[in-house]
């Protein structure tokens, strides 16, 4: 066990390296292609009026004119060791793991995601939650009620909440619920859990509902799949045959068995979402990874962008990492080597 | 940051909060706000804060709330570049000369703040002499002095620190050769540009006559900028105020907050009513999330002037209540549309002539969102509202505005394309409302054979790399581009200098000059600049905008306007000219 999860973790760095490579790519290597200058790629971090020379300084104070492999070992040096950044007034130096500093905002990237990072998993957290517990729920009992007005109904609304974009659902439930009835926060409010549980579960409320519906809505089809599908299995007649009752047949031998896609799936879902929930953040004003990752597309920020992806990477590598572990519990056949 | 009080309170302590607006109401408004002196009140109406104050007051406190839907360039005076941010700097620092807070037209006006009064040109306009004024202090403290004014502006030159910000200054001042600003070339002696004989004089040399020094001064690169707090490019971080606030708490891409400066004193500051207590503001929020906050009493300002987004608009406008308390001001921005000289057949001025008669200019509106969310019907550069802009139509398009078809098909026979020729038309996808231009063109010249492929380029490259870069627009075949401008400051100068002056065109890219070169053009820019009777200045301007028109490289769409809703809680809420949107130093709270 401990050397699968060694082996592992080198790979999980590795897979780092490969990303960051690859963005790193995609923001120099193509506009490259495209004939881009240095200059060119400047003038992306200039005022509307900047002259031929302001372009080429800046340029250079970002380091364009270094070929791409130089750059990125700079980018790399820095993780490992810390780099220097000069202010104009002065030269300070940004501790490892330094991430590089916004081109746009100039401020250092690893204390922002630290700071943000709070958000998105405070958001992820209750979301994943609520969306667990009331997709596999729904699920389960739909499976159980097959055909019924309940299982027509559940479904439905499942289908509507996979359908309904959340930048739509998240403006409508601000409007109504924050805006007319003044029952939820408004868009772009967080209060740290350390400093008020309560008003941080309330600021979140309604970002956790809106995005637990759309995610909860998959899992509720999900589980009512694997549940019609256990249910029909050998041993589940042979459980009922040796006298079990009806709710251990269920929970300890049904859902086991639907329950294996469903912790494969959330996984991925949380490990995504950890790397930032870009529409919920943006739709509700959080600041949080995902709008991070935004302003830094939207601004062609690459250190922004760089920083966020390899965030979202460890994430979504640590989640399958315990979704494998996890598999080993669940599903005695399997077994980790 | 405090910018949850009020959903707290609502959110825990609604029986309270409604309790408390049950005693309010008892109470005949006492808090709601005293009548001011003012007699230019208006009753709630559409579009009233355009031409007069709007719920007058002179009461003191209470709290303002901002939203911006993305974030400042820089909140550092010496580095912004957005028009909003000009507006906002006020409030915390005071440049040579600033626009007068005032409505309408009036608002166009300038007058000083941190000098006593106008400057004294001399030297034909080559040499500018302020005074300042005395008992103006930092936040901690200590008195301006004209060597800070000296260090803003030459801190400001220094474009590897600060490359966001205007470059008027390096290219006007005397400055000597290989000068880099105050960090790069400290021991550089720079009176050859700017001098300061006393603590409160300052004396500007410019290169060449520069009859419009007076808006250079009003810029907020001239607040002043104490040298031994100056942090670079993190000044924009710890800002020191010399206006009526001073930041709190912060937080970088998140907001801040403005809170009242004490060592701020009414008595040096005639422009300022500094009616506020504090301002919170919010950086990148939703832009739909905030027109649901505005109409709720939520939040009083969206700061980025933009006006309310399209899913607003038409709620807005249908709705006669929301509409009382809503505004449409034109501004100094026009949507317009290059049309290239060096893409072929568009090298002929005649078939450039043919686009501007066969285009629909009702389309051109209809793309913006019509009148009201769009515009005004375009037929120059020059916006009406700055000086020197006379009404004039040289490719007139018949009664109904849809285009002069025979007009345009004798165009074509003379420019040799008697069956129209092909072209292709840049816009930024980004904008849905540019795309619809486009496709309004591309309908509307196919009726005289000429052909449009749509050609979207993203927004952020769209001037490095696409419609700004002149051989790849020649490359491309890139006939006509979409184009959007609004100026630095409403005179001829702030509006044309990077939009019609060929001698800006960089072959790297990054042009805003898409494709207008004229040496004609550049010798009248000279010339106006040099001319220090305003009204002949004026007129230049008129006369450049003329020429640009007779030479058919630009077809003016909308002289652009704009939906804004009057926040509830705000007072003193009126229109400037100069900002083309609420003037934020005039503005107070009720609550």
């Amino acid at each position: 066990m401990f050397a699968y999860i060694v082996r592992r973790l080198l790979w999980a760095v590795l897979l780092l390296i490969v990303l960051s490579m690859v963005t790193f790519s995609i923001f120099y290597l193509i506009p490259q292609l495209g004939g881009a200058s240095p200059e060119t790629l400047a003038t992306r971090y200039v005022g509307r009026a900047a002259t031929a020379e302001t372009v080429h300084l800046t340029a250079e104070r970002l380091g364009f004119f270094d070929p791409v492999p130089v750059q990125y070992w700079h980018w790399i040096k820095g993780v490992l060791v810390g780099a220097e950044y000069d202010y104009g007034a002065g030269v300070e130096h940004c501790p490892a793991p330094c991430l590089g500093y916004s081109f746009i905002t100039k401020q250092p990237v690893w204390p922002e995601l630290l700071d943000r990072a709070p958000v998105t998993i405070s958001l992820v957290v209750g979301a994943s939650l609520i969306w667990l517990v009331a997709g596999v729920t729904v699920g389960v009992i739909s499976a159980l009620r097959r055909g019924t007005v309940f299982d027509r109904g559940a479904m439905g609304v499942a289908l509507a909440g996979v359908s309904l974009p959340i930048f739509f659902t998240g403006l409508v439930a601000l409007a109504f619920f924050s805006y007319r009835l003044g029952i939820t926060a408004p868009g772009g409010q967080f209060v740290p859990f350390s400093e008020n549980p309560a008003l941080w579960a309330y600021s979140l409320l309604l970002p956790w509902i809106t995005l637990s519906f759309l995610f909860a809505a998959q899992y509720a089809r999900l589980t009512r799949a694997g549940m019609l599908e256990t249910m029909s299995e050998d041993y589940i007649r042979t459980a009922r045959a040796k006298g079990l009752p009806e709710r251990a047949v269920i929970l300890k031998h049904a859902l086991r068995g639907a329950l294996t896609p469903v912790v494969t799936i959330f996984g991925l879902d949380v490990g995504l979402l950890l790397g930032g929930a870009v529409l919920t953040e943006k739709t509700f004003s959080l600041n949080g990874l995902g709008k991070y990752a935004y302003d830094g597309i939207v601004n062609n920020d690459l250190p922004k962008v760089l920083g966020v992806t390899l965030v979202a990477g460890f994430f979504v590598i640590t989640a399958n990492l315990i979704v494998d572990l996890l598999y080993g519990i669940i599903d005695p056949r399997v077994r980790l080597e | 940051m405090n910018h949850s009080r009020s959903w707290r309170a609502r959110g825990l302590a609604t029986v309270g909060i409604s309790a408390a607006l049950v005693l309010a109401a008892c109470g005949g408004g006492g808090g709601g706000g005293q009548q001011g002196s003012s007699n230019q009140s208006a009753q709630a109406a559409f579009d009233a804060a355009y031409t007069s104050v709007v719920n007058p007051s002179d009461k003191k406190g209470g709290t303002l709330k901002f939203a911006n839907p993305a974030d400042w360039d820089s909140l550092d005076p010496g580095e912004t570049y957005y028009g909003y941010a000009w507006n906002f700097a006020r409030l915390y620092g005071r440049s040579l000369m600033m626009f007068k807070s005032a409505p309408g037209k009036e608002g166009n006006q300038l007058v000083p703040d941190l000098a006593e009064a106008p400057g004294q040109s001399s030297d034909g306009g080559k040499t500018w002499t302020y005074k300042l004024r005395k008992g103006v202090k930092f936040d901690d403290g200590t008195e301006v002095t004209s060597a800070d004014v000296k260090y803003a502006v030459l801190r400001s030159i220094d474009k590897q620190t600060f490359p966001n910000g205007p470059t008027y200054w390096e290219a006007v001042l005397d400055l000597p050769s290989g000068y880099k600003g105050p960090y790069k070339s400290p021991n550089m002696n720079t009176d050859s540009a700017i001098e300061t004989p006393d603590e409160y004089t300052i004396v500007f040399h410019t290169t060449n006559p520069f009859a419009a020094f007076e808006y250079l001064a009003q810029l907020p690169q001239t607040m002043p900028v104490p040298k031994d707090k100056d942090t670079g490019a993190k000044y924009r971080n710890s800002i020191v105020s010399t206006g009526p606030y001073k930041f709190a708490d912060l937080q970088p891409g998140k907001g801040f907050n403005l809170v009242r400066n004490d060592q701020w004193d009414p008595a040096t500051d005639p422009n300022r009513k500094a009616l506020p207590d504090r301002f919170e503001v919010t950086v990148n929020v939703n832009a739909d999330d905030i027109d649901n906050r505005l109409l709720s009493g939520d939040l009083d300002v969206d700061i980025a002037t933009l006006g309310v987004q399209p899913a607003a608009q038409s709620r807005v406008l249908q709705d006669p209540n929301l509409k009382a308390n809503a505004d449409n001001p034109l501004t100094t921005r026009v949507q317009y549309t290059t049309i290239n000289s060096t893409v072929p057949p568009l090298d002929n001025i005649e078939c450039r002539k043919a686009i501007e008669y066969a285009m629909d200019r009702i389309a051109y509106q209809t793309a913006y969102g019509g009148e009201f969310a769009g515009g005004n019907l375009a037929t120059t550069l020059l916006p009406p509202i700055i000086a020197g802009h006379t009404d004039f139509d040289l490719y007139p398009n018949g009664p109904d505005h849809k285009g002069d078809l025979d007009a345009a098909k004798k165009s074509l026979e003379a420019c040799g394309q008697p069956n129209g020729f092909a072209t292709n038309i840049a816009y930024r996808p980004e904008r849905p409302k540019e795309k619809a231009t486009a496709e309004a063109f591309q309908q509307a010249l196919s009726r005289v054979g000429i052909k449009l492929t749509l050609k979207p380029y993203p927004a952020g490259d769209y001037f490095a790399q696409y419609c700004g870069l002149p051989p790849f627009v020649v490359k491309q075949k890139l006939g006509l581009c979409l184009m959007s401008w609004q100026s630095d400051w409403p005179d001829g100068f702030g509006y044309f200098s990077q939009i019609v002056d060929s001698r800006v065109i960089r072959e790297t890219g990054g042009n805003t000059n898409l494709g207008v070169r004229i040496p004609e053009v550049d010798q009248m820019l000279d010339k106006a600049l040099a001319e220090l009777d305003t009204d002949k200045r004026n007129q230049i301007w008129g006369e450049i905008d003329k020429r640009v028109m007779e030479e058919a490289v630009i077809y003016p769409g909308v002289y652009a306007r704009l939906l804004l809703l009057r926040s509830k809680n705000a007072t003193n809420i009126f229109v400037s000219d100069a900002w083309g949107g609420y003037d934020y130093l005039g503005l107070g709270a009720q609550k």
